[in-house]
């Protein structure tokens, strides 16, 4: 019978009060590890998600939205600039700007964004084919790996956009059915959650719906041909149609002939719908829109580059917002509520702690005459000092675990919720670097609540104990 | 064997105990006799080590008790003398064989479990061995304390009033295992009491005044 067994026997000989103290220690070591939990993978993904993007640029609104919504696609987007706006930064050749990704939003598929852009954004994310090929024509869509592992999307399949971000079958369109013909390997960053298109087919899927000049061909989109310049002003974000009034449609037309497919274009806006719009293409659209570009500078100390914000900011109709600065903000944000949570958690393992400190003592007053049986048994002041701690780091490491295992818990029950609201995956059982620290912070909470009882325990005086017993 | 000499001890300067000196062979038995208030308890500390006397000094063998310090005393003690007390104590925490176990841990000795189950039998108790020493009964508790004062075979047996809450039957049976097990590990036996009952199992005795 060593102390340790001893020491544990001790313990679930007194059920209640080992019970109160591992409820109160899970709860503040579990509420701990959960705050460690979400806060490791929230900057976890949020740095991953930086993916060296230097600078957004979309139209005014707030910087953080612009942010969330452009690199986190967790917001709405904050509206969308013309193409003639963002022409300087898309422009290839630009002196400051290393890369550039046009952004194009509005729609979703059973809450997973679709972007309609070009491969730049490949480039950006590193990201890679899997199966499949790059979006190339019209209504061609090449998916996130998680976007296909969740909805279970595979080459050849197809799906209708919703408006706006939510799954909502209401607000699907009904023009525009995508076909998947690529699939992307998993990257670990946001583009895994995200269906991407050419910006054509974002612009498509809007002109049917708002453009009361063409008419219904859902099931047709293939291989019609239309010039898309002619449908300005629509709004991707879709939230106020209320500008778009048909006269100006009817004013572009011209004199089309809306009720046939058999668009008569003419000029140099013609277009071929077969391969992908390339950079100069998409600029060649100036009444266009598209929602935000993101930003790679060539040198990010450059002084002309440290500059270009505050110069969007104020001479233009855009908003740049820096994602560093934004993030860095938003973790402030966040950080009030994450330290009120954590003052709480702490308040409780102290709680926990006098707990231990109570029961231990309480025990020892019941136990001085078994203490002092030890010591005549020939066991010595430092074995009951031993066994005291020894109780007090037991109902540590079991409040450690137990704690533990509450905070994975409770974070894979609330992954679901989360993923649907985010798209983003929580993951328990994961490991975030300081599962050390807590356990060595939670034994010597424990040892510390154990210390003044077992010091009593150490100076057990057996004479007056046996002679009282 | 035990052995005393001048053992004198003060508690304050109004209360002090002088205590005659006492001699104890091996497989030889002591009965010491004294009312309440002469210090019995206090002899029996001082006895068994765990009070330390302002004067004199307790021999085991040849080993002087007092010159042994701190934890050497107390491993000294769990492994040499076996104490019997008047209301039997016990790890609550643990079964009756596990505080045999807890004995021969605590006085440094190796697990065995052999001899614990021996001891349990001899003592009637193989039946109790799982159960909790608060669910047993006096008669019960009083034979494991024995069990407990054997198991590490020492050279003495100290008994502090073994019998006073028994009733005669439980008392003569308490006694006789007292004698027969120490002889059978050759311990001395020293038995403190104020039970006059005892006198007539006890060939040798000192009264306390």
């Amino acid at each position: 019978m060593s102390l340790l067994k001893l020491a544990w026997k001790n313990i679930i000989h007194n059920p209640l009060s080992l019970l109160l103290n591992l409820i109160l220690l899970t709860l503040g070591i579990g509420l701990i590890n959960f705050i460690l939990l979400v806060n490791h993978q929230l900057k976890d993904k949020f740095d991953k998600n930086l993916a060296e993007i230097d600078l957004v640029i979309g139209a005014k609104g707030s910087p953080l939205q612009l942010i969330l919504s452009s690199m986190y696609h967790i917001d709405a987007p904050t509206g969308n600039m013309s193409i003639k706006e963002a022409k300087p930064f898309l422009r290839e050749g630009h002196p400051l700007i290393k890369r550039s990704v046009p952004l194009s939003m509005g729609d979703s598929y059973k809450g997973y964004r679709i972007i309609g852009t070009d491969y730049s954004i490949l480039e950006l994310y590193d990201a890679s084919i899997k199966n499949g090929k790059k979006w190339q024509h019209i209504y061609e869509a090449t998916i996130g790996a998680s976007v296909a592992s969740d909805l279970g999307l595979t080459l050849g399949s197809t799906f209708k956009s919703s408006h706006g971000f939510n799954d909502d079958e209401d607000l699907e369109h009904e023009h525009g059915t995508f076909t998947v013909v690529g699939i992307l390997n998993e990257t670990g960053s946001v583009i895994d959650q995200l269906i991407l298109c050419n910006t054509e087919s974002v612009w498509d899927v809007h002109n049917h719906d708002h453009g009361a000049s063409i008419s219904a061909d859902a099931d047709d989109n293939s291989d019609h041909d239309h010039s898309h310049d002619d449908h300005s002003g629509h709004d991707h974000d879709g939230h106020d149609h209320s500008e778009h009034d048909h006269s100006e449609h009817d004013h572009d037309h011209g004199d089309h002939d809306h009720d046939g497919h058999d668009h008569d274009h003419d000029g140099t806006t013609v277009h071929d719908h077969t391969s992908d719009m390339s950079r100069s293409h998409l600029l060649e659209h100036e009444d266009q829109e598209i929602t935000s570009i993101l930003i790679q500078y060539k040198s990010k100390t450059n002084f002309q580059a440290l500059s270009m914000p505050r110069n969007i900011n104020q001479n233009t109709d855009l908003q740049a917002a820096a994602p560093a600065y934004e993030i860095n903000r938003l973790y402030d944000m966040m950080g009030t509520g994450t330290k009120a949570l954590q003052l709480i958690a702490y308040l409780i393992a102290i709680v926990s702690a006098i707990s231990i400190f109570v029961s231990l003592l309480n025990s020892l007053k019941q136990r001085k005459y078994e203490l002092s049986l030890l010591r005549v048994l020939g066991g010595n002041s430092k074995s009951l000092f031993s066994l005291i701690l020894l109780e007090g780091f037991i109902m540590a490491i079991l409040g450690y675990l137990l704690g533990m295992f509450l905070s994975n818990l409770a974070l894979s029950g609330l992954t679901n919720n989360l993923s649907e609201k985010y798209n983003y995956q929580f993951e328990s059982w994961i490991m975030h670097g300081l599962e050390i620290k807590l356990l060595a912070a939670t034994i010597l909470l424990g040892l510390i609540a154990a210390l003044i009882p077992a010091i009593l325990a150490y100076k057990t005086d057996i004479h007056k104990n046996l002679s009282h017993g | 064997m035990i052995k005393t000499s001048n053992i004198i001890h003060k508690f304050s300067d109004s209360v002090s105990f002088e205590f005659p000196d006492i001699i104890c062979e091996q497989e030889k038995t002591l009965l010491v006799l004294g009312q309440s208030g002469v210090g019995k308890t206090t002899l029996l500390h001082i006895l068994a080590g765990i009070l330390k006397p302002t004067s004199g000094d307790v021999f085991i063998g040849n080993t002087p008790l007092y010159g042994l310090k701190g934890h050497k005393l107390d491993k000294f003690r769990g492994k040499n003398i076996g104490l019997v007390f008047q209301k039997p104590h016990f790890v609550q925490s643990v079964t009756a064989e596990e505080n045999l176990f807890l004995a021969q841990k605590m006085a440094g000795q190796p697990l065995d479990k052999k001899l614990s189950a021996e001891l349990l039998d001899a003592l009637n108790l193989n039946h109790r061995k799982t159960a909790k020493t608060y669910e047993m009964s006096q008669g019960e508790q009083q034979r494991l304390s024995i069990a407990r004062a054997l198991i590490n075979k020492p050279r003495l047996i100290l008994a502090d009033e073994p019998t006073s809450a028994l009733d005669d039957k439980n008392c003569e049976e308490v006694i006789k295992l007292l004698e027969q097990h120490s002889e059978n590990v050759k311990a001395a036996l020293v038995v403190v009491t104020h039970d006059n009952r005892l006198k007539d199992f006890f060939s040798n005795n000192i009264e306390l005044h």
